[in-house]
């Protein structure tokens, strides 16, 4: 008889489980501790290498020469942007027009939902301005792009002057086969917003936009320039875009091939790569580099103008120059000739870049980790939910013994199941409640206390949160029946797996977000039951749920960028973490702070109900 | 006598060195009218044929474009050459020199030309469209210079180029042809006469395996590679930014510049082209199923069209008066064979090695010093009756 239809063996294997349940499970949590630490263990890596065909070697010649000048239009726009207070649109226009582009502005304007602290805006208007280079024998099919931001101050004038620089020099060649499309926006994040959803067609964010007057084609590639000095010492690309996501890995790989080839110093998270990954100290570096990339990942943030490509499946990176206190500076002319040498490379491409990996770690430049390597991580803090759902399957499908029939059984688990629909419900109303509550009132938070309305939105979530704590002493009450012994179990199988399904899913498209929060979600939802010591395990719950999750890793997150912050300064920063995530999902739609509060939080309270079942 | 006898030692040994210079002259004498009589094909084919597109496989047309500048040099027109070519890079919106396809670094020739006529372009070369044209299976409103019409009198040059693997050969990134196809296609023109001999070269990665599978008479094939190994491009243009050739056939090329219509050079000299410290790759080839011994074919036999003229001593009655008969009797000459093309027009060309014979003179006073010795030896008397 076969092994699971053998009653005898069934009994036998069903006992294994239940004996060696909580062993196991504590076997799994530290092995997916452990394999997670060895991904940035060199061995365990690969090599980087361009997998894309059409894009072969770095085998062009780069010829760009106008570094100087690029410098001197840099000056000129800082000049003028200083006496404009703002974007110099009628000087843009007329240099890029100049330099033989076709060009057009776009005027967006935006109210914040509240007040943003951190970049001091609250109604934004702004322009954005682009100009078009036409491949010249090619039809405008497909559109390359290189945009610069237009930031406050003295910040990125060199970006812009770079990019004027090149299109002046590109505008030249006969060999471009998509159109180029040069690209200076307003306020950053959300003038690219407004530019994206213009060039698209699409409003997902409510913004005010006028729209594009002119077109490119589908756009294949995008760079982001931030430059702020004449010389740099060393170029840093940043990945990370909205909600996890991350452009074609061999966007990276073209990168650091140039870097090779010019022989510029080249870096990802700002830290230089090291060679002796056999030392501890090696190791460690590796470790930091790759847990910076994954909490940046898990923010769900686009660090870079770059980010908001990535949704519309456009390959996009932001390369930073980084000036620091180096001897071998690079100047504009090599910068230039990377940035060169990187779009003769991207106009080889016949179709979108798509042969190399999409979900990968970095623990440097030159080694990567792909999913089919860093999944079973998670796979293995899955393992243990699913291992704790069977264990409580099994103590539901057995009978306790002081139960005489089979009929009071059914009885019980099918009030269980009733049982179990309230506090599903009330903790996802309380969810809901997390998620609306705090920009909807904070008019009425700002009238009743003295407090800015960044503070309103941001304390209102957290007493939200906090409120939510005390549910489960009130909601009994609402309850018909008394809490069972069946009834808690059946609710913390409904958990488990609602717990597993959520996670899975959130690793599949964001593998950081769900990993971090696998590993501080899983051991609530193993140990968790309504005899085990109250306190302690309310303490421990607390410190496991997702608010504390998120401050630990704001500290976390400053000492890995070697910036470490003391409690009060910490604090404010948690605040403003929390704030930005709240405007993240109203101005680009990032998905990070629904997912906390419409499901991760309710699924935890589902725990904390759990602890407290009476 | 024994003055008789020394004088008959030396003239022995001269003798001998006589008979040695006579057997000589008679095997030059054989060969010539050996070459000229040895291969029986009376008109030259080539079907050129690229099978790869996209800009990253510019030398793939480089590859098959510098074949057909070769050819079309050594004489075969283009109403004789069957040229496709899957993409144009020469118009390619990457290319940075328009009109143009360089098979050599810093862009010193340009093969694509000013007379380049492709036949069969872009999406026309496939896998059936190709072999129509071997088979003659064409619909019949293609027009003539889509079509190889060849008899049983031509000689057929097959030289493909593009991606492949054991057994098959890519064309245009979705369809592949295969080798039992191809020599399939093969016995067909065998079987319709469609060629005398046929030389098939192809240029790809394990392009051995293509011709492992003919069976048909008279084909003589040459691969850039055995089963197993990869054919390796050759150089890359860093203002092009590509590979411009393949190893194997930029030796080939610069083998063929050497080669002028008139030159002798047999195929022994083409299987040594690219051995494997230049190509890296082993070039194979495959002579089993060809009649003649390499050695006695010429390179022009396949990659010219060297015209052999046929010249018949019989009268010829016109039908038209003619005013006078030259003369009663038809008079003995000899002919000799007009240079088709003469050399020292043609660029690129080394001077012809010319043969070294003795002098006619010389050859004269051999045979009668050979008479004299005979007689000398034998007795005069048999002198007296011959003059």
């Amino acid at each position: 008889m076969g092994l699971l239809s053998d009653p005898n063996r069934r009994r036998a294997l069903i006992s294994l489980l239940t004996r060696l349940n909580a062993p196991i499970c504590v076997l799994c949590y530290f092995a997916a501790v452990c394999w997670f630490m060895g991904l940035s263990f060199e061995p365990f890596t690969l090599r980087t290498y361009m997998s894309e065909n059409a894009m072969g070697s770095t085998m062009v010649e780069e010829r760009f020469p106008a570094g100087e000048r690029a410098l001197a239009t840099a000056k000129e726009f800082g000049a003028h942007k200083k006496k404009v207070g703002g974007m110099p649109v009628d000087w843009l226009v007329k240099t890029m027009q100049a330099r033989g582009l076709e060009v057009f502005t776009q005027r967006f304007s935006r109210t914040l939902p509240f007040p943003d602290e951190n970049n001091e805006r609250y109604i934004v208007e702004g322009t954005n301005v682009y100009g078009i280079l036409r491949a010249p024998r090619a039809p405008r099919t497909e559109a390359l792009v290189l945009s610069a931001p237009c930031s406050p101050g003295d910040d990125n004038n060199q970006a812009v002057g770079l990019l004027l620089g090149l299109a002046h020099y590109f505008r030249n060649q006969v060999f471009w086969a998509k159109d180029i499309i040069f690209l200076v926006n307003e306020h950053d994040l959300i003038g690219m917003q407004a530019w994206l959803e213009g060039y698209h067609h699409t409003n997902t964010t409510g913004m005010d936009w006028s729209p594009l007057q002119g077109r490119g084609g589908s756009i294949q590639a995008a760079l982001s320039l931030e430059l702020s000095s004449d010389v740099v010492t060393s170029l840093d690309i940043v990945l990370e875009g909205l909600n996890g996501q991350l452009p074609n890995l061999d966007l990276a790989n073209l990168f650091y091939a140039f870097c090779q080839k010019i022989g510029v110093l080249c870096t990802i998270q700002g830290r230089i790569q090291r060679n002796d990954w056999d030392s501890v100290s090696g190791y460690s570096h590796a470790v930091q580099t790759m847990m910076l990339m994954v909490m940046k990942q898990a923010s769900g943030r686009s660090w870079g103008d770059h980010g908001l490509f990535l949704r519309y499946h456009i390959e996009a990176a932001t390369i930073k120059g980084i000036n620091s206190f180096r001897q071998y500076k690079t100047d504009a002319t090599t910068v230039g000739r990377l940035l060169e040498g990187m779009y003769r490379k991207l106009n080889n491409l016949l179709e979108r870049l798509h042969q190399s990996y999409f979900f990968y770690l970095m623990p440097s430049l030159s080694h990567f980790v792909s999913i089919g390597y860093y999944m079973p991580a998670f796979g293995l803090l899955a393992v243990i939910l699913l291992l704790r759902a069977l264990d409580l399957w099994v103590q539901l499908a057995t009978p306790p013994s002081r139960n005489e029939d089979g009929v009071a059984d059914i009885e019980q688990s099918s009030t269980g199941v009733l049982s179990v629909l309230t506090p599903l419900v009330i903790s996802h109303l309380t969810g809901a409640a997390l998620y609306m509550l705090p920009v909807r009132f904070q008019e009425m938070a700002v009238e009743h206390f003295q407090v800015s309305e960044t503070e309103a939105v941001v304390l209102t979530a957290i007493a939200v949160y906090t409120g939510g704590l005390a549910l489960p002493h009130n909601t009994h009450r609402l309850i018909s029946g008394e809490g069972t012994e069946q009834g808690w179990r059946v609710l913390k199988l409904v958990a488990v797996l609602y717990l597993a399904v959520l996670l899975g899913c959130t690793a599949l498209i964001n593998f950081s977000l769900g990993f971090i929060l696998a590993l501080t979600l899983v051991p609530v939802a193993s140990f968790v039951t309504p005899h085990v010591p109250k306190l302690l395990s309310a303490v421990v719950l607390v410190i496991l749920s997702p608010a504390f999750t998120l401050l630990f890793s704001v500290f976390i997150f400053q000492e890995l960028q070697e910036m470490p912050v003391s409690f009060q300064d910490g604090w404010m920063l948690y605040l403003s973490v929390i704030s930005q995530g709240i405007l993240d999902h109203y101005l680009y739609g990032s998905l990070v702070y629904p997912l906390i509060a419409l499901m991760v939080y309710p699924c935890w309270l589902l725990f904390w109900n759990i602890l407290f079942w009476k | 006598m024994s003055a008789l006898l020394k004088r008959s030692c030396s003239h022995n040994m001269l003798a001998a060195i006589i008979m040695l210079i006579f057997i000589c002259f008679c095997v030059h004498f054989q060969n010539t009218a050996g070459q000229f009589f040895s291969s029986g094909h009376t008109n030259n084919w080539a079907v050129l044929v690229c099978t790869s597109r996209f800009w990253f496989n510019y030398r793939h047309v480089a590859n098959t474009l510098s074949v057909y500048r070769s050819v079309k040099r050594l004489g075969i027109p283009d109403s004789h050459i069957v040229l496709m070519l899957a993409d144009d890079m020469a118009c390619n919106h990457r290319n940075p020199k328009p009109a143009t396809v360089f098979s050599h670094r810093n862009m010193e020739l340009n093969v694509y030309g000013d007379d380049v006529e492709v036949d069969y372009r872009g999406y026309e070369v496939t896998v059936e469209n190709f072999l129509r044209v071997l088979t003659g299976r064409l619909p019949p409103s293609t027009p003539r210079s889509k079509r190889l019409l060849s008899d049983d009198r031509s000689n057929i040059l097959i030289y493909l180029t593009g991606h492949g693997g054991n057994g098959f050969l890519k064309f245009q990134d979705s369809e592949e042809i295969s080798n039992v196809e191809l020599a399939d296609a093969f016995e067909q023109m065998w079987q319709k006469r469609r060629y005398n001999e046929l030389l098939f070269i192809i240029d790809t990665c394990q392009g051995a395996s293509m011709y492992e599978r003919f069976y048909s008479p008279n084909i003589m094939a040459l691969a850039s590679s055995q089963v197993g190994e990869d054919s390796l491009s050759h150089q890359p243009d860093l203002a092009i930014g590509v590979h411009l050739m393949d190893r194997y056939t930029f030796y080939l090329l610069e083998f063929l510049e050497d080669i002028h219509p008139a030159s002798k050079s047999n195929m022994n000299d083409l299987f040594k082209v690219c051995p494997k410290s230049q190509c890296v790759s082993t070039p194979g080839h495959r002579t089993d199923l060809f009649l003649r011994d390499p050695g006695s074919v010429l390179i022009t036999d396949f990659f010219g069209s060297v015209r052999k003229v046929e010249i018949t001593m019989e009268a010829i009655h016109l039908t038209d008066p003619i005013l006078h008969p030259m003369s009663e009797e038809v008079q003995e000459k000899t002919y000799s064979y007009v240079d088709q093309l003469p050399v020292s027009e043609i660029i690129h060309q080394k001077p012809k090695q010319k043969d070294w014979h003795p002098p006619d003179g010389f050859i004269l006073g051999l045979w009668t010093l050979i008479l004299l010795v005979f007689f000398k030896t034998y007795g005069i008397k048999h002198l007296k009756h011959i003059f």
